[in-house]
């Protein structure tokens, strides 16, 4: 199988307009989630708050590289994805802040929210399990007659270890369908370094074995994600089959806010891999002469007008309300049962 | 009420060859009509394809209906989540898994996944999950085991348990037309026990027990292939002189207290068997239900009856004696009627 390893030069394949469109979307999903951070602390938000820092590059790069039509399964960090893809802010305001008017209207929260609808489906916690969900809706469009789609699932190198992680990166192999596995290796899953996650030397090399094509990136390095990822998105819509990319990042925060990290290797955090991928775009961008100071700055200011509107928005919104809610688990209405017990 | 099973858009000139048809075949006729008339259906799981499934539950699908009966990988967490997201894409997968005992790899789907999308988003969950069910002798502990209660427990689950030829054939029609998960437990026991003349061209719905047999002195309420052996006893206690009324409950999930309430308040007793272990479980709720809300029906303290409280045993000696049969129910029964 194909094993590629993608770096950017600095002659960057990918133009000036798509890396400055990705910056700005890094930008507004690092500001939503300082934003939800702050809440967090401020006791606003209800259970936890997962945040996307340090994997920003690569989370907006797969959001990119697909398009209307095709299907989407983030991972707890893929803010800039999931922006990316087409969420908007209100809903991703609405899901943290339970609001009745968000997708999933207060019945599940934080980073739990989709529209499944419009491919974009909202994660179990259960690690692995929305790889085959995918899976199953590509071959509902083959059944469809639907070509040229694809669908993409997000995960870390924790969720490698999961069987549910196996039997649907080997179903997407047997039925060759257009996946798109993309695997964060931020090195800890939770508080667990990736030496007790895996024992191989690099996840990629696990492609092979599937019989599905493989890719590893640098993670940090935004141009090498966009075209890594431009590339394996393409490859499966060409029709080449399960398509697996391993990028190298950290993560540059807890596991939730409740998690101070104080177990990440302080020599990883000063390594390459430890490097903060919005810093090294932004970098990238003046070095490049793309943009300058003035507009980089103009666009935080931006950035932070829509998040805090957004979020405002949903803060005069009521929250649910229990005496509303039809606490009805089933579609088929007349078949659901009364228990006179449960007031 | 009944449903006219013409409801389901077919024509029904199978029935007017008149040959009996035993409790598997109605399986196997039940997804060829549910394939022939809905393009959204497909089956999905372990030897289903050419080689027609282990029990012949698919014999010839994949001939009659090219693309549509697949052979799934030994992946049953893999299984339901594909068929999870070709619910969400609107296709009507029926799962079949080759023992209800192996949909334990696949139960996070089920339970955490199927059961929760239409609370969480809306959008349904149209999968129908075939579970061969109960204990045959000689199966063993992981081939055996009857998990109703399981996933009755769940909230956004339908578990069906039917018990006869006509009910496996309407109800799994039903399954698939339903907009939720269905937990759909046959039982192999029955697959090559139980036969009919034809097949049913009208059914009860979904959701209504059924009184199997008419009585006035007790209350036998039961499901899947008790209800043969619960009717076996009442045969046996007419010539005592005794009445018992059966109510096959059809699905568990929804239960009928409405029918099982009006039984017991005729006869003021009630015993209620069921084939999977006694911790919880379908005749715990039946039970509780009944004491619950119509504890002044009741002239003696309701019973139940289940499974010893050990994995299913191999050897048929052993088997036998761990499920309620009519002999223990009989005896069961008889202790109801004393008090």
């Amino acid at each position: 199988m194909v094993q590629t390893a993608i770096r950017s030069g600095s002659e960057s394949a990918t133009g000036t307009d798509a890396f400055i469109k990705a910056f700005r979307l890094m930008l507004l999903a690092r500001t939503l989630d300082d934003k939800f951070a702050s809440l967090y602390r401020a006791g606003k938000i209800h259970g936890g708050v997962f945040l996307g820092r340090g994997q920003e590059a690569l989370s907006v790069s797969v959001g990119l590289a697909l398009r209307k039509g095709d299907v989407f399964a983030p991972l707890i960090r893929d803010q800039a994805g999931r922006l990316a893809f087409g969420e908007t802010l209100l809903d991703a305001a609405r899901t943290y802040l339970g609001s009745p008017l968000g997708p999933m209207r207060g019945r599940d929260g934080n980073v739990h929210r989709g529209r499944p609808r419009e491919g974009y489906l909202p994660m179990i916690s259960h690690l692995g399990a929305m790889i085959a969900v995918v899976n199953g809706t590509l071959m509902a469009r083959r059944f469809k007659g639907v070509t040229g789609t694809v669908g993409a699932a997000c995960i870390g190198e924790g969720a490698t270890s999961t069987g549910a992680f196996h039997e649907a990166i080997n179903q997407a192999a047997i039925e060759k369908l257009p996946l798109v596995l993309v695997i964060a290796n931020n090195h800890y899953a939770y508080s667990t370094p990736s030496s007790r996650q895996f024992a191989c030397k690099s996840l990629a090399d696990r492609a092979d074995g599937y019989g599905v094509e493989g890719h590893s990136i640098d993670g940090t390095d935004l141009g090498a994600c966009l075209k890594a990822l431009g590339h394996a998105v393409q490859r499966a819509r060409d029709g080449h089959g399960p398509q697996m990319i391993v990028a190298r990042l950290l993560r540059l925060c807890g596991h939730g806010e409740h998690d101070d990290a104080s177990y990440i290797d302080p020599q990883l955090k000063s390594s390459p891999v430890g490097r903060d991928c919005l810093k090294v775009a932004e970098q990238h961008l003046l070095a490049q002469g793309w943009a300058d100071n003035i507009a980089i700055d103009s666009w935080r200011g931006e950035a932070t007008h829509q998040v805090e509107d957004a979020v405002a928005t949903v803060q005069r919104e009521a929250p649910p309300d229990p005496y509303r809610e039809n606490w009805c688990a089933f579609a088929s209405k007349h078949l659901v049962e009364t228990h006179p017990e449960i007031p | 009420m009944r449903i006219r099973i013409e409801a389901f858009g077919g024509d029904a000139s199978r029935n007017s060859l008149n040959v009996s048809i035993t409790y598997l075949e109605a399986i196997r006729e039940a997804q060829a009509r549910a394939l022939a008339e809905d393009p959204r259906v497909f089956i999905y799981g372990q030897d289903v394809g050419a080689f027609g499934g282990a029990f012949k539950a698919t014999k010839n699908l994949a001939q009659e209906f090219p693309g549509r009966v697949i052979d799934a990988p030994i992946s049953e967490d893999a299984m339901v989540g594909s068929a999870i997201g070709a619910a969400i894409e609107g296709m009507r997968p029926i799962i079949e898994m080759q023992f209800a005992d192996f949909s334990t790899p696949g139960f996070n789907q089920i339970v955490n996944h199927a059961a929760t999308l239409y609370w969480r988003t809306q959008v349904p969950c149209p999968i129908t999950i075939r579970l061969p069910s109960g204990g045959t002798s000689g199966s063993g502990p992981f081939h055996s085991q009857s998990m109703e209660t399981l996933y009755a427990h769940y909230p956004g689950l339908i578990v069906m348990t039917p018990a006869t030829v006509e009910d496996a054939y309407s109800m799994l029609l039903e399954a698939v037309a339903i907009d939720d998960p269905v937990i759909f437990c046959e039982h192999k026991y029955l697959y090559y026990h139980l036969k009919a003349e034809k097949l049913p061209t009208e059914a009860m719905p979904v959701g209504k027990a059924r009184i199997a047999r008419a009585g006035r002195d007790m209350t036998i309420v039961a499901y899947s292939a008790m209800v043969h052996e619960a009717l076996a006893v009442a045969d046996e206690l007419a010539t005592e002189g005794t009445e018992v009324e059966v109510v096959d409950l059809r699905s568990v999930k929804p239960l009928d207290t409405d029918t099982v309430m009006a039984s017991v308040a005729r006869t003021g007793r009630l015993l209620c068997v069921g084939e999977s272990w006694p911790w919880g479980g379908v005749t715990a709720e039946v039970i509780a239900r009944v004491a619950t809300e119509g504890f002044g029906l009741l002239d003696a303290p309701p019973q139940r009856l289940n499974a010893k409280d050990t994995p299913v045993p191999y050897h048929p000696n052993l088997w036998s004696a761990h499920r309620p049969t009519a002999r223990s129910i009989a005896a069961a029964a008889r202790n109801v009627l004393r008090s």
